[in-house]
């Protein structure tokens, strides 16, 4: 599966804003937790210690927005795109 | 020596530094740009000093930072240096204190934190845990949220013994007398506004609370209106805010040399947050809070902004100074306990916190 940063996330992740991730899971937590084995510091930008996605941060499945489906129970399958974008907020 | 005066703001941190003894200020920043900076601390216990920020990034949440080189690098813990554990559900919202514990603990760093809780390091401030004790006190549920959220926003260590004194907005004032194992409220005195009992056990909003430089057993508490004075750690407070023109504010300082010195920042009120007839003035007890003055060299007359909780603090000079930030981001210091002020920064973010710290 192939996980898509904003460039501002980049930098935990090695500089890459395209991460291959194999996650053993089937959901977007599982593959959250597989990007935390690996990367903590990203992982905890996009969620906070209960694994709830943070207010402010939005999380796609090949397009299609995790909160309008099944939050991070959402299904993840093999060669999904899951895209990480920081949501309408700022200051 | 340097002087090193840390501003946290909400978009980022700044530093100033003084090398003519507080007489002129050089800022340097921002660093941690676009970063709420609600808590800072100084910590000089170290070999080197160590500067923690208590950050929140718009969306990317809240954590603990630290710099060893005075802001040229932050680093922070890979899994958070505060989390809650799994069995409370609950997910950090904010860091309003910073609190480096006393020179014979030297690792020791406390934090308060929203939602209410108290968290302790003993690695310099990399890692907290949990103070089970508050967070499992039965009261907590009862501890509502003020306006800017329900926190521990100050953090008392006393230095010569077990004692910790945390203030809550809302919960009012507990102690601990063991190190954070069992704590009692210690309200009795102080006053609520928003409830039905004026004079409940607890649940007050103590917006500050500071240690007179007498002893730990002499408190002062700008409160939800209202300003106190405890001489048996809180046990019992009795008013001292006759003699100023408003009792509102946020703020409170002790001297940390001259007993019976402390310092204020009085607003109108909780629905008029703004210094009166926008005269911004501090005002000043040299007797415990029996009389005050009201001090104003060099501070502005038409001013509409405010001072936060923890945008007020002292130096350890000898001859105390004071600094202050603004909501409309101007940093004032004095290097007169606070019979002259001057202009150390403007311009900046809203000013959530300052601390001061001398620099070999």
């Amino acid at each position: 599966m192939e996980v898509v940063l904003p460039g501002v996330l980049a930098d935990l992740a090695g500089g890459s804003k395209h991460l291959r991730v194999e996650s053993g899971g089937a959901t977007v937590a599982d593959l959250l937790d597989a990007l935390a084995a690996e990367h903590p510091l990203l992982a905890r930008r996009i969620r906070d210690e209960t694994g709830k996605v943070r207010r402010f941060v939005n999380v796609y499945v090949d397009g299609e927005d995790v909160r309008y489906s099944e939050g991070v129970a959402t299904p993840v399958k093999d060669g999904a795109v899951v895209q990480v974008l920081p949501s309408v907020a700022g200051g | 020596m340097t002087d090193l005066l840390a501003i946290g703001t909400r978009k980022g941190l700044w530093l100033a530094r003084s090398e003519d003894d507080r007489r002129s200020w050089t800022l340097d920043g921002p660093h941690l740009l676009a970063q709420e900076v609600a808590a800072v601390a100084i910590d000089t216990r170290r070999p080197e000093p160590r500067v923690l920020a208590g950050t929140q990034y718009g969306h990317w949440g809240p954590t603990v930072m630290w710099s060893d080189d005075l802001g040229g690098a932050w680093n922070e813990t890979d899994h958070g240096a505060i989390t809650f554990p799994e069995d409370t559900g609950a997910a950090l919202a904010r860091v309003w204190q910073l609190r480096p514990d006393s020179a014979e603990r030297p690792d020791v760093v406390w934090a308060g934190c929203e939602p209410h809780s108290l968290w302790r390091s003993t690695d310099g401030g990399c890692s907290f845990e949990l103070v089970r004790g508050l967070y499992d006190h039965p009261h907590r549920p009862t501890w509502e949220p003020g306006g800017g959220g329900g926190a521990v926003h100050t953090v008392l260590p006393d230095p010569a013994s077990d004692r910790v004194t945390v203030a809550m907005s809302t919960g009012g004032v507990y102690v601990s007398d063991d190190g954070g194992d069992k704590w009692e409220p210690r309200n009795r005195g102080i006053t609520v506004v928003f409830g039905p009992d004026p004079l409940p056990e607890y649940g007050q909003c103590v917006h500050k609370v500071a240690v007179d430089a007498a002893g730990p057993d002499r408190m002062y508490a700008q409160n939800h209106f209202g300003v106190f004075r405890t001489d048996d750690a809180g046990v019992s407070w009795t008013s001292i805010a006759e003699g100023l023109p408003v009792d509102f504010g946020f703020p409170i300082v002790a001297s940390p040399h001259t007993p019976d010195t402390a310092w204020v920042i009085p607003l109108v009120a909780d629905m008029q947050r703004v210094p009166k007839d926008g005269r911004l003035r501090v005002h000043r007890t040299r007797d415990a809070g029996e009389t005050w003055t009201e001090l104003g060299n060099g501070l502005p007359d038409g001013n509409w902004s405010a001072v936060m909780r923890d945008a007020f603090c002292s130096d350890g000079h000898g001859t105390t100074g004071l600094y202050f930030g603004t909501r409309d981001g101007c940093v004032y210091a004095s290097a007169d306990e606070g019979d002259s002020f001057t202009l150390v920064a403007d311009h900046l973010p809203d000013v959530l916190t300052v601390r001061a710290a001398s620099l070999p």
